[in-house]
């Protein structure tokens, strides 16, 4: 591995040991930089070291000593931090893997915004610069910078602590961690904007957090259904879109582009989730293991629609909330029972919990197409068309349509 | 590390309270934290009158010149104050999410002490 490469994997790894050595996260990230300097100076004419982790943590604290004796003028962290740096000794430097998890616990803390908390976790576990978040999420990079300073000067000053919170607080904590890996995926996921590239490698960073935290946290059994979710959503991610940019339906998909591997490794995680985690399951749990009847089923025809409708009549009592009845709705159709999909649809319409929502047309309008109602139809399809905000969205359901016969 | 925290309430709405109702919230209040006087978490705290017992000071055209009221008319209003020693603000937001007062339908603002030189 080149060293860029090495920098690249490893910064999360290597800068939450930093910050557990050096108390500060600037302080941390100055002494990463500095290293991997050195290391770009040395590592050509000496070789890569055996253990290049160790040998960066090390080199940055011993930078950050150095930078400290030289420094005459008074800094205000300066006895803070050499008050750290004296109590850890040189055996502390061997990277821990609660290293990190203390660090995403810290960066997603609930006395940060959640803005906040996905810049600063991307930042620093998943090593994208300033400049790739702000493009990621559609920011000026000076803004994503002042945001994320602001951040580190808050955890600093208010004293949020670097600590894996104790077992009474952990479920909530880390329901937050976990609000913020999905947030970065969908974000990732959603292409509605944005180069498809650079939102592709949000969703692979989600899924590395995902998997940290199924790695460091084996007991939770939510955290293995996230990153089942993640992974069956990302493995249909090359049939999405058409060469031209239109969404692919689920069922016009091109099944055998399906990522099989990350198929398999999702409905295990999702089995392992369901048999070792709470009853009823957790959230995303269920949405996993919907996803992965989807992902399972070898046709579009033969998919398993009244499993998908059990599975979101159990999700709709563990996590209530009118888009999640509008999908056992359309599942319910799917099953077959169209007419009873259409009644539920029709419900959501009429307590107006919707309103606005083009989805809602756009299940309407479908479930009357199927059942040859086109006339209705069409005036459904019209309604969405007022509301939809996404360009290849709104092209798909102009074509419907189009395709109308009435 | 120290934390002021800041407790903010609708007067109208505490006002409109019965008299037991009130001083049940206040005795709650006084036993949540006394408890915790003994180990040094806990330094103090106190109740302020309401707003319109307050006199604004400002510099104008030279002069310190005093207006009635508050220094900006909002909807909840700050009605007292307390200060805690905690090891770090997880500690202090576990004290402050099980506060009386937060249960009673206040808002309590947490902000750490600065040390150190003026910034």
């Amino acid at each position: 591995m080149g060293i860029e490469e090495i920098f690249r994997a490893e910064h999360g790894r290597i800068l939450a040991t930093l910050i557990r050595l050096l108390g500060d996260i600037d302080v941390a990230e100055e002494a990463l930089q500095e290293a991997f300097a050195a290391a770009l100076e040395q590592w050509p004419e000496a070789g890569t070291p055996a253990n290049p982790v160790a040998w960066l943590v090390s080199t940055g604290r011993h930078k950050t000593i150095d930078r400290l004796r030289r420094r005459v003028r008074f800094v205000e962290k300066q006895d803070e931090i050499a008050q750290h740096i004296e109590l850890s000794a040189a055996e502390d430097e061997a990277p821990v893997p609660e290293d990190r998890l203390r660090l995403i616990f810290t960066c997603c803390h609930p006395a940060l915004a959640t803005e906040a908390q996905v810049a600063l976790t991307l930042r620093t576990l998943g090593g994208l610069s300033t400049e790739e978040i702000a493009r990621a999420f559609l920011v000026p990079a000076p803004t994503m910078a002042q945001r994320l300073v602001r951040a580190k000067a808050k955890i600093r000053t208010a004293g949020i602590p670097y600590r894996v919170p104790p077992d009474d607080a952990l479920a909530e904590r880390l329901e937050a961690v976990m609000v913020v890996v999905y947030l970065v995926f969908n974000e990732g996921y959603a292409a509605s904007f944005g180069a498809r590239l650079v939102r592709h490698e949000l969703c692979e960073q989600a899924i590395r957090l995902g998997r940290m935290l199924v790695e460091l946290l084996p007991a939770r059994a939510e955290a293995k259904g996230l990153l089942a979710l993640m992974l069956l959503h990302d493995s249909r991610r090359e049939t999405r879109l058409d060469v031209s940019g239109d969404i692919v339906l689920l069922e016009d998909q091109d099944r055998s582009r399906w990522d099989r591997g990350q198929i398999e490794e999702g409905a295990a995680l999702v089995e392992a989730a369901l048999l070792e985690g709470a009853r009823p399951p957790g959230p995303y749990a269920l949405q996993a293991a919907i996803a992965a009847v989807h992902a399972q089923a070898p046709t579009a025809a033969a998919t398993d629609w009244a499993q998908i409708a059990a599975l979101y009549g159990v999700l709709a009592r563990v996590h209530p909330s009118p888009v999640v009845e509008l999908n056992r709705a359309v599942a319910v159709a799917m099953s077959g029972e169209i007419e009873r999909g259409l009644a539920v649809v029709d419900d959501i319409d009429r307590r107006g919990e919707l309103t606005g929502y083009h989805l809602l047309p756009a299940a309407h309008a479908e479930l009357l197409r199927r059942l040859g109602r086109h006339a209705e139809a069409a005036e459904s399809y019209r309604r969405a068309l007022e509301l939809v905000g996404n360009e290849p969205e709104r092209r798909h359901l102009e074509k419907r349509l189009r395709q109308l016969r009435f | 590390m120290r934390y002021m925290l800041m407790i903010y309430g609708e007067e109208k709405e505490w006002e409109a309270k019965s008299e037991p109702e009130r001083s049940a919230v206040y005795q709650a209040c006084v036993s949540y934290s006394e408890d915790r006087r003994p180990s040094g978490f806990y330094e103090g705290g106190e109740r302020l009158e309401p707003t319109r017992t307050a006199t604004t000071v400002r510099m104008k055209g030279g002069k310190a010149i005093m207006t009635d009221g508050p220094f900006a008319e909002t909807k909840e209003q700050l009605a007292g104050y307390t200060i805690l020693d905690a090891k770090d603000l997880d500690e202090a937001l576990a004290f402050v999410a099980r506060h009386p007062l937060v249960k009673a339908g206040f808002s309590i603002e947490v902000r750490p002490f600065r040390v150190g030189n003026p910034k």
